[in-house]
């Protein structure tokens, strides 16, 4: 049985005498490593290429390289920032965004996950309703600040409401994710048990979806502060986002590099705030 | 009037193909098994052994036929029987100890009572100093022991074991089936026990039933003629090598004749005597262990 199969192997020698692909010899090298500084060295680098922007900046302003009218000048922003702070509205400008902020921020999300946890509840209301979810995904939410602005009014509510229509959709679709993926077989496992829907929910549901809620804290941080700020640029008495728009309404360019600086540093704040908190939720939900 | 803690009597199942045609998953499987008894249920891949379990546990009302737990109808209820898988299924934002409590839980214990309760339990099944553990920090045989105690701790007479130790390697799979048998002493409970290995079901039970699929039915019916305690050397013993061939040599012929209806009660010519083999008799009425037929 095996010999036919041996002979014609050997009938079909090797191409030993077909001619070699040309190599080029071989060079022996090592494996490419970059040497990473230490932080210091790196903290340094970046302090140095910040300073050095501020200072080039404020020489072309001043050698006239620049139209210091447009762009201002470091040094006038600075005098323009001790007045907003001891003599402007910084304190209540200030506020104003963050209370905005934090509030669109805070009814969003949870009226958001509150959304997205309650399609666990019926498949059926599920179908039904994620088709309008999508849709209003879809929509440039911002498109409709001018009517939330005329529904609320000009005060703080208004800032809230745009807030929360672009956090509200993240997180629902995120959370519905999440209630997408609960394992079955611990769904299963819990029916076997005798559990009720309730205490599958609570037990079950709701710890495994919180880590998808909680991921999308720093996007909808994010989105909050850019509803309030279109809030303000529309129509507002107070906030960041008037004082911006005022200033550049009157020309007043070291005003609107201000509070844009100010306003920076409100975000970043409050990102490195909700990032922290994030950590800090993950490594109790997740193991 | 019937002693046996659970009996399946004519249980069917046909399940939806994607096509939209009936598939039978189970034909008219019946059988019974006494308190205490632990017994196992063996047969290829897809003969619905998985079936039969989530019929018995309530997640799968079977099309016909009925399942009665200490002489009550319960088909189709849910929260009677402790069940487990070859996958632990263990909370992972949960600990050890919390993990072993959710049957408790489940059924409206408080917690702080659950794990005083539990406690004791884990320390002498061999998980003491694992109750804070997260189960990603544990082994696999530890995981199934937790997953295990979780349903002993439930408190259901009837425990269903499907393929429990299947993933994990011999060494340890050696260790928890002896591990199981301590704890089914102690516990007293009702066994029913799916695998793929004949030597497990061997070395574990007292009733072997051997099934065929296509449709998925109960092909024979094998008492186990070992003493109990099971040493771990029974296994190299005579009579367990010859239950052994007896289980392999059904399953062989099963897949031999996969296909068409295989001719019932042509095979049994029992050179054993200890060993009783039985064709599925036609109402599983008849099918009570010997000893109470009478
Ligand atoms: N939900 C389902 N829909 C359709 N067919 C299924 C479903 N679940 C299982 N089956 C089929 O039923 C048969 C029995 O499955 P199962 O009980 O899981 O077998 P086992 O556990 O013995 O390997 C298999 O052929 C499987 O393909
Ligand atoms: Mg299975």
């Amino acid at each position: 049985m095996n010999t036919p199969v041996t002979t014609s192997l050997a009938q079909t020698p090797l191409p030993v005498s077909a001619a070699k692909p040309l190599l080029q010899a071989r060079a022996a090298r090592r494996l490419p490593q970059e040497r990473r500084w230490s932080t210091p060295v790196i903290v340094l680098a970046q302090c140095a290429l910040l300073i050095g922007g501020v200072l080039a900046w404020e020489l072309s302003a001043r050698q006239g390289w620049i139209d210091s009218f447009f762009w201002s000048q470091p040094s006038k922003i600075q005098e323009v920032l001790m007045v907003f702070f001891t003599q402007g509205d910084a304190w209540i400008d200030i506020s104003f965004t963050f209370r905005a902020t934090l509030a669109g921020f805070i009814i969003g999300t949870t009226l958001g996950t509150l959304i997205g946890l309650s399609f666990w509840w019926s498949g059926n209301y599920a179908a039904i309703v994620q088709p309008f979810i999508v849709c209003f995904e879809s929509i440039p939410k911002l498109a409709l600040a001018p009517l939330i602005i005329l529904v609320f009014g000009i005060g703080l509510p208004s800032k809230i409401a745009i807030g929360v229509a672009l956090t509200v959709v993240v997180s629902a679709l995120t959370t519905f994710a999440g209630v997408k993926s609960v394992d079955r077989d611990l769904e299963r496992l819990m029916y076997a048990l005798g559990a009720s829907r309730w205490q599958v929910f609570c037990k079950l549901v709701v710890p495994s979806v919180l880590p998808w809620g909680i991921s999308v804290l720093r996007v909808n941080i994010g989105l909050a502060l850019t509803g309030s700020i279109v809030g303000e640029f529309i129509s507002s008495q107070h906030g960041l986002g008037r004082a911006i728009l005022y200033a550049g309404q009157t020309y007043e360019i070291a005003l609107v590099w201000v509070a844009v600086l100010v306003l920076s540093t409100l975000s970043i704040l409050m990102y490195v705030a909700v990032a922290h908190i994030e950590r800090v939720l993950m490594k109790h939900v997740k193991r | 009037m019937s002693t046996a803690k659970i009996e399946l009597r004519g249980v069917t199942h046909d399940f939806v193909t994607g096509e939209g045609q009936l598939f039978r998953a189970l034909d008219n499987v019946g059988f019974s098994v006494s308190p205490g008894r632990f017994i196992s249920l063996i047969g290829p891949s897809g003969c619905g052994k998985s079936t039969i379990f989530n019929a018995i546990a309530g997640l799968q009302t079977p099309s016909a036929g009925s399942i009665i737990i200490d002489g009550r109808e319960v088909t189709g209820m849910i929260g009677l029987v402790g069940y487990m898988l070859q996958k632990d299924l263990l909370f992972p934002w949960r600990t050890v100890l919390d993990n072993v409590v959710l049957g408790m839980e489940i059924r409206g214990v408080k917690v702080r009572e659950a794990r005083e309760y539990a406690r004791p339990f884990l320390a002498r099944y061999g998980l003491g100093g694992f109750e804070d553990q997260y189960p990603a920090a544990l082994s696999g045989g530890m995981r199934q022991r937790a997953a295990l105690l979780r349903t002993l701790l439930f408190d259901s007479e009837i425990i269903l074991l499907d393929e429990p130790f299947g993933a994990l390697d011999a060494q340890t799979r050696a260790r928890m089936q002896e591990w199981l048998l301590q704890i089914w002493s102690d516990f007293g409970k009702t066994v029913i026990f799916v695998t793929h290995d004949v030597e497990e079901a061997v070395y574990l039970s007292d009733e072997i039933y051997v099934m065929a699929a296509r449709p998925g039915r109960i092909r024979a019916r094998l008492d186990v003629p070992l003493a109990r305690p099971r040493p771990r050397h029974i296994t190299l013993e005579p009579a367990f090598a010859r239950m052994k061939e007896r289980c392999l040599a059904l399953l062989d012929e099963e897949a031999l004749t996969r296909g068409d209806a295989p001719p019932l009660g042509a095979q049994a010519p029992s050179a054993e005597p200890a060993l009783a083999i039985e064709p599925p008799p036609p109402s599983a009425q008849r099918l009570s262990t010997p000893g109470l037929a009478a």
